[in-house]
């Protein structure tokens, strides 16, 4: 489930440039709360995309990515009105898809 | 010369180059925060805030099980846009001079049948303040590059700001500061972050049209409220009542100090 992300993507000079926000705690299990109980670690591990339904990026990620991560990168080729997707997958199997057009 | 004067001389010498050296180390400083705030300001999170914010308002809450979209924030029922450039401001059926948050009390009282003591006694990080700051980071996004335009015009609102400017220059606490003693002069910083000059047109617009904003080093969306709630820590002062009257008079002291200058809501900062 999660929150949408927030995806731009616009292409220049035959580079699309990628921009995505994801909404996601980003608990990195190494805090404590109040009562000094351990915060259990809760974070994006898998993020995917897609440009015009071809795999274009794959990352893993870990707890040292901060709260709301914002990520932005360049891929050759695409043009105005290709599909963007972006996936997310976190350590408790939760998942978000969301979907943009290239500008 | 004796050789005396010529080493005074020559150490003179020496801490002039020093102090040139500090200069250009400040503004090289200066230079990389501004580097290192433009490239946030391209993947604000307040963008998130926004969108649950406007879900908020448009969802069907409370006992009357009702929208806030019929919530007048002074430009009419319903119009959010450009709504917030104008707030602080009076509004005839409460009376009283509202700020943003204070105003959206009023409306989940009226409209949605919500009891506010929950909003006012929560935490700003309870889930009751995490939908003011939601609505906040929508409401202000709605007036992102609206010039802020607070009038004076109203009895109460000229009180308002004159109690504003008061509490600003009003010295106490275990400290003995106002607001004024980090905030009353140009070019002042503690640790990296600039300490705008509030009585000013500039330092004002500095402040107050770049909150509601991100706090990117807590990841957090703070509304203004949470804002002047901090400042009151800042100068040990006893912790303020949520939307009580004192904060709405320290905001339309800055708003109309700041009036004419662009709204950049919601702002990030570090
Ligand atoms: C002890 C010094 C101190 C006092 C007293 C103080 N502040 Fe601040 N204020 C700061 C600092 C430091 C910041 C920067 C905050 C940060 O990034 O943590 C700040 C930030 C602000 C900002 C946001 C400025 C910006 O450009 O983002 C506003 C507005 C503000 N203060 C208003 C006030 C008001 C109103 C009062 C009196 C109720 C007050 N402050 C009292 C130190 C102080």
């Amino acid at each position: 489930m999660g929150s949408p992300m927030k995806i731009r993507a616009s292409v220049k000079d035959g580079v699309t440039e990628i921009k995505v926000l994801m909404g996601h705690e980003m608990e990195t299990g190494q805090r404590k709360d109040a009562n000094g109980a351990v915060i259990p670690a809760w974070f994006i591990n898998e993020v995917t995309a897609k440009l015009d339904g071809k795999m274009v990026m794959q990352a893993q990620w870990g707890p040292s990515i901060s709260k709301n991560p914002y990520l932005a990168f360049k891929v050759k080729g695409g043009k105005a009105g290709d599909k963007v997707s972006v996936t997310w997958v976190d350590n408790k199997g939760d998942t978000r898809t969301d979907e943009a057009a290239v500008t | 010369m004796d050789r005396a004067s010529v080493g005074i001389m020559a150490f003179l010498a020496v801490s002039a180059a020093a102090v040139t050296v500090a200069y250009a180390q400040k503004d090289a400083a200066q230079d990389s925060i501004e580097a290192y705030r433009e490239a946030l300001q391209d993947g604000n999170p307040a963008e998130l805030y926004e969108a649950s914010g406007e879900e908020l308002w448009k969802t069907p809450a409370g006992p009357k099980a009702a929208s806030l979209e019929r919530c007048d924030l002074g430009l009419g029922p319903g119009v959010v846009k450009g709504a917030y450039a104008q707030l602080p401001r009076h509004f005839a059926d409460t009376d009283r001079v509202q700020d943003l948050e204070s105003r959206l009390l009023t409306c989940m009282q009226t409209l949605q049948g919500k009891d506010p003591k929950p909003y006012i006694e929560a935490s700003f990080t309870a889930p009751p303040k995490e939908e003011m700051n939601a609505l906040a980071a929508y409401i202000s996004g709605q007036s992102k590059d609206a010039p802020i335009a607070v009038t004076l015009a109203h009895p109460k609102e000229q009180a308002m700001y004159e109690l504003g400017k008061r509490m600003f220059n009003y010295q106490g606490g275990p400290y003995d500061f106002a607001c004024a003693t980090c905030h009353g002069q140009e070019g002042t910083r503690i640790r990296l972050q600039e300490l705008p000059y509030i009585p000013s047109a500039k330092g004002a617009a500095a402040g107050w049209s770049s909150w509601p904003a991100y706090r990117v080093s807590a990841g957090q969306m703070w509304s203004m409220q949470w804002r002047l709630n901090d400042c009151f820590r800042q100068q040990r002062f006893p912790e303020p009542v949520y939307t009580s009257d004192a904060t709405i008079a320290l905001s339309m002291y800055m708003a109309a100090t700041a009036n004419g200058a662009t709204m950049k809501t919601p702002g990030i900062k570090r």
